[in-house]
């Protein structure tokens, strides 16, 4: 039998479906799952973990994320802002400060802002305690990648948006505040989420700040767990934990971009 | 006092000069039509009546307003020049009614009540009422060039610019969006008109301005421009345009019976 184009297109897919799977299932058999459970996956160090697990750990971990957002956020779109201005030294400040917070190690802002501010202001502090030292700490390295995600959003609302709403009699601040900017935030929902979502995982680094029991966050209370039961488990169920809110959020925004692509 | 009065206007780009001393008026009610080749500097000179562009230098006075002047509340003299634009720039994230209304809101401090019912006047004379809840990715270029009159008009201008408000359309919409433009000067809007469409500008100018090169070639009524025109420019231009089966191979250099 001869072969066709077609079939052999066809073949040719059906074997590599086959090679894949045989790739999968060949690496899921051949591991000692035995083993694997017992170090992570026993349920008794699961269980020993909760209710804090989630009462304070992944509360504390999602609000970190949240004050350390809201903070990048609103950093960050004035640092957006400053770059797009016709006023240099703006520019310059803004350039500049992106392209250093960009650069640094989360863990390292997040420790200058940690140390270094009571050494500098002695008789002034971050008010929050170490909530407003994780939302300084952490924002302000978000808000140099957000400012740089909100930039590019603003430039990509057409410039004839800004014309018609001043042509209309807006100030340049209200075109931007009703026309320009609600456009350019549509624009950047997604890459925003990617920010929320590496910041949630950032929260990790807390641990520099020195938490107490009620200020832990996830990925130190299961390194904690981990030391006194010797056994790996927490990981696990931290880890879960970060699914449960890194997954809702991938699924929200793809609500938000069906709706603005509605509208669009 | 004339509406616009504009004296001696130059406007370069960098090293290119697009407007090159332009003088022009346009008294209350006149609708002035500029036609020419394109890079001739009409949609320049309209951009520079509100000051989207600044002019190099020259004068341009709106109802007696200095524009250029450094003291001038743009934003104010703005508030009274309606202006449409190529590629409609309706507001995509709002719909038909928030198009018409944001600015009556945020620039006229107009209620909510008081808005919508200047936006459903204003959309009923487009012959839009049914469409105020729609977004404008909803609708036709027509319909969208139509709202983006409504939302001129909700601002009580008394001064219209078209920035050849239907290049962009396909041809079978360039007719209602003429009809609004056509009713507008019916009831006395004073309008200066950017367009390539011939046809309209014979039929509704009262004065049409034929631009060349950053300069003003001829401006006269309708039926001496375009029935015995002066310049060998805008007779050759008008050629071209009204008759454009009719240029000839050896006009444009082109040897293809060769």
């Amino acid at each position: 039998m001869t072969l066709t184009p077609r079939r052999r297109r066809r073949l040719v897919r059906v074997a590599g479906y086959f090679l894949f799977a045989l790739v999968i299932l060949a690496a899921v058999g051949s591991a000692d799952w035995g083993r694997l459970s017992d170090a992570f996956f026993r349920s008794d160090v699961a269980g020993s973990m909760f209710p804090e697990a989630i009462t304070v750990a992944l509360r504390n971990t999602i609000l970190y994320t949240l004050l350390a957002f809201v903070f990048g956020l609103t950093l960050g779109l004035g640092l957006a802002l400053m770059r797009l201005s016709t006023i240099l030294p703006y520019r310059w400040f803004a350039t500049a400060y992106i392209e250093l917070f960009r650069g640094l190690p989360a863990l390292l802002v997040l420790f200058m802002v940690g140390y270094g501010v009571p050494l500098a202001f002695p008789d002034r502090e971050i008010p929050g305690g170490v909530y407003g030292s994780v939302t300084v700490g952490l924002g302000l390295t978000a808000a140099a990648y957000m400012a740089e995600t909100l930039r590019a959003g603003i430039q990509a609302v057409p410039k004839g948006q800004l014309e018609a709403a001043r042509t209309l009699g807006m100030s340049h601040p209200r075109a931007m505040i009703s026309i320009v900017l609600p456009q350019a935030f549509r624009i950047v929902i997604p890459p925003l989420t990617n920010e929320i979502i590496l910041l949630t995982k950032d929260t990790s680094l807390v641990y520099v700040l020195g938490v107490t029991s009620s200020t832990i966050e996830l990925t130190k209370f299961a390194g904690d767990t981990l030391n006194t039961r010797v056994n790996p488990t927490p990981l696990v169920v931290a880890g879960l934990l970060y699914l449960v809110v890194t997954l809702p959020l991938s699924q929200l925004v793809r609500g938000l971009e069906r709706r603005a692509a509605r509208e669009r | 006092m004339s509406t616009i009065e504009i004296g001696d206007l130059h406007k370069s780009f960098g090293r290119l000069e697009v407007l090159r001393g332009i003088d022009l008026s346009v008294e209350p009610g006149e609708v002035v039509c500029v036609i020419g080749p394109s890079g001739s500097g009409k949609s320049t000179l309209l951009r520079c009546v509100n000051l989207l562009e600044e002019p190099t230098s020259g004068s341009i006075r709106v109802a007696g307003v200095e524009v250029t002047d450094p003291d001038c509340d743009i934003d104010a003299v703005r508030r009274g020049i309606g202006m449409v634009f190529q590629q409609f720039n309706l507001f995509g994230h709002l719909t038909v009614r928030e198009n018409v209304t944001i600015a009556q809101r945020r620039v006229l401090k107009r209620g909510r009540a008081e808005a919508n019912r200047f936006a459903a006047d204003n959309l009923d004379r487009v012959g839009l009422s049914d469409k105020a809840d729609a977004y404008p990715a909803q609708l036709s270029g027509g319909q969208q060039q139509r709202v983006a009159i409504a939302r001129a008009l909700a601002m009580d201008p008394q001064l219209m610019l078209f920035d050849e408000p239907t290049s962009a359309l396909d041809p079978e919409l360039v007719g209602e969006v003429l009809a609004v433009m056509r009713g507008l000067a019916a009831e006395g809007m004073t309008m200066l008109v950017v367009t390539h469409e011939m046809a309209f500008a014979r039929e509704v100018a009262s004065r049409v301005v034929f631009m060349d090169a950053g300069v003003v070639v001829e401006e006269g009524p309708p039926a001496e421009v375009f029935g015995s025109p002066r310049a060998d420019r805008t007779r050759e231009f008008l050629h071209r345009v009204l008759e454009p089966t009719r240029v000839s191979e050896t006009e444009i250099g082109a040897h293809l019976a060769d």
